[in-house]
């Protein structure tokens, strides 16, 4: 068989691409489960609430952009504590069958809000992205999704370094690894539950804006957030490497699958390897297994 | 506990109704369910069939989640199963349809054995997931095995036939739908009182506890996942029957939600709160339609429904999650308390 190696280096590029925005999200969606041990399965409809959010502020009230981005995350990040605050806090100590059920709710009231406000139909953001196309050697590139990649890159290794060397950053690596313990060296830990939500919020938030004006924005935009459950299985629920890895593993071989195979394999493939996952290693590649003791 | 019913043996201890009161009550809703038929108008019998279709598909995801404590997001796959197995059959053969029911409850049943074997190396939530993949793949082969599945556009059912009557309108299907449900019903009560029943909730409690008891998780995990996809194969049969067409379209993820919110509303690991979780979830989305029909919103009532009714369902999730988080079953004791002390209420 003759195989274009071009065409696949380019395939590969724009899967690469979607992989930093999945990776991204799977960081979002880490952060609160290493935090609060949520389960969040309404990450993809945080991503579309910041992407209505900003719409609202740029297209709706007519902000510039370099205005509506940071009030659109600002508020994004609000909308995260408040969440944490009123419908996650008063789940702690319950089954987490309960703290899950309660995203999947929340997903659902996310929907219906932006339906009501915004109605199903499809909206385009406004273009703010360079709209040159970007060539390398015979390959071309969607210039949105180059861009997107880059700002993905940017900020995880940004979240990655604030976490490693912020107070705040710390006191969330040390609720993660241990809750009680975190508590006792005077570690405010409901600030700290409140931190990762609102910081989650914000990261979905800055995925949610590229993805959006990459592919338009929709109240089904939560569709995204099952590509990243996947991400995150496949990584491990606890692991930032494993959000990292997967998201691109996912995106290069949604985009594979997508052009070679045509776009309703993708998700069958995308959920075969779950399956396969879930069966070699039950706890993702580089998740923590838990140890059960009587 | 009743006052004055004292329980002088274990059958006594583990019977499912322990009083003449239970009995009476039963035997009146008996002849309510015989009579309502004949007084309803057809929007409401039509209402009574998928509530009932309802109550038997959240009856056996309450086998597995409420009982056994292993959460599904499979079971709109599973119905799925089912209602095509039914339709297909219905389609080629035009079998019998208590053997058709049977059938697809059978192919759910072996379908949820595969899906559930997973359940032996994953936990919670992570089964969660792998249950989401099951409903991906169902979805695929629905629509793309289109030589038996129609396809895309999937497949229209004629009605079923009992001793030459055509079952072809909610009427005529209530007689069918509600004693099937019934039966499942007090099959599933029964189930409770024997010793996979025992078993079922033992391994909800703490499963390495179980198998150190001489549980086999194997065993019981995997015959959970086979009666509950079988109640839920036999509900999609009786779906295909009540809507005669199935598309792949059909049987969303968003519809496994429902049933798990159903058994979350009604209250997990009671057969109660399977049947007052499926009323409650099926009917409020009927009455928004009445409220907002009410509200003087001019043109814009329809197009406002759609995601009030969401919103609605969400807040519903989290309210009950947060409030209530033993669900209906427990009001539903609560009030019965209430009535035997009455008037030392507490």
């Amino acid at each position: 068989m003759n195989i274009d190696w071009w065409l696949l280096f380019e395939i590969s590029l724009a899967g690469l691409g979607t992989g930093g925005l999945y990776a991204l999200t799977a960081l979002a969606f880490v952060m609160i489960y290493k935090a609060t041990r949520v389960v969040n399965l309404a990450i993809g409809e945080m991503l579309m609430i910041s992407a209505y959010i900003f719409f609202a502020f740029s297209a709706g009230m007519g902000l510039p952009i370099w205005l509506a981005i940071p009030g659109a995350l600002l508020v994004s990040g609000v909308f995260g504590a408040l969440v944490e605050r009123t419908i996650i806090r008063p789940m702690l100590g319950e089954s987490p069958i309960s703290s899950f059920m309660v995203t999947v709710g929340l997903s659902s009231i996310l929907v219906g809000l932006v339906e009501l406000i915004w109605t199903a139909d499809q909206q385009r953001l406004p273009e703010f992205l360079p709209s040159k196309p970007i060539q390398i050697g015979e390959a071309f590139v969607s210039p949105k999704i180059f861009y997107g990649f880059w700002v993905a890159v940017l900020l995880i290794a940004l979240v990655l370094l604030v976490f490693r060397f912020w107070r705040g950053g710390v006191a969330l690596r040390a609720t993660a690894s241990d809750q009680a313990a975190a508590y006792s060296m005077g570690i405010n830990v409901p600030r700290v539950f409140s931190l990762a939500w609102a910081a989650a919020a914000v990261i979905a938030g800055v995925a949610g804006i590229v993805v959006g004006s990459i592919g338009g924005i929709s109240s089904a935009m939560g569709v995204f957030g099952l590509s990243v459950l996947v991400v995150v299985i496949f990584g491990g629920l606890d692991s930032v490497l494993g959000a990292l890895v997967g998201g691109i593993a996912v995106g290069l071989i949604e985009a594979l699958t997508g052009f070679y195979l045509g776009g309703e394999y993708k998700i069958l493939a995308t959920f075969g390897l779950l399956l396969l996952i879930l069966l070699l290693r039950p706890y993702g590649l580089f998740g923590t297994r838990e140890i059960e003791r009587l | 506990m009743r006052i004055g019913s004292a329980k002088e043996s274990y059958a006594l201890d583990a019977a499912l109704f322990d009083s003449r009161t239970q009995y009476a009550w039963i035997g009146v809703m008996l002849v309510a369910l015989c009579v309502f038929p004949f007084l309803a108008s057809e929007y409401w019998l039509y209402l009574a069939c998928l509530v009932t279709i309802n109550i038997a598909s959240t009856t056996g995801l309450n086998i597995l989640t409420g009982y056994t404590g292993l959460v599904s997001l499979g079971q709109a796959a599973f119905m799925g199963l089912g209602a095509y197995t039914v339709a297909i059959l219905q389609i080629r053969y035009a079998s019998p349809f208590l053997l058709n029911l049977l059938a697809g409850g059978a192919v759910a049943m072996l379908a949820g054995v595969l899906v559930g074997l997973p359940s032996l190396r994953v936990k919670g939530l992570y089964l969660a997931i792998a249950t989401i993949a099951a409903g991906v793949i169902a979805h695929f082969l629905f629509s793309h095995f289109s030589l038996l599945t129609g396809g895309s556009s999937g497949l229209s059912i004629p009605p079923a036939r009992f001793f030459g009557i055509e079952l072809d309108d909610s009427f005529k299907l209530y007689w069918v739908i509600v004693p099937v449900t019934a039966l499942m019903l007090l099959g599933a009560a029964n189930l409770f009182r024997t010793r996979i029943g025992r078993a079922f909730i033992a391994i909800r409690d703490r499963d390495i506890s179980a198998e150190v008891l001489g549980i086999s998780l194997l065993h019981y995990k995997l015959l959970s996942f086979a009666i509950s996809s079988f109640y839920a194969g036999v509900a999609g049969g009786l779906f295909a029957y009540f809507f005669r067409a199935v598309s792949p379209e059909t049987f969303p993820l968003l519809m496994s939600i429902f049933f798990l919110a159903a058994v979350i509303v009604g209250g997990m690991g009671t057969i109660l709160g399977s049947v007052l979780g499926a009323v409650f979830m099926t009917l409020v989305p009927e009455l928004l339609k009445l409220i907002v029909g009410w509200l003087p919103l001019g043109g814009n009532a329809t197009l406002i429904l759609s995601p009030v009714r969401t919103i609605v369902f969400g807040l519903m999730i989290v309210l009950f999650l947060i409030f209530e988080p033993h669900g209906l079953a427990e009001v539903w004791r609560r009030i019965r308390r209430l009535f035997h002390l009455w008037p030392f209420c507490t």
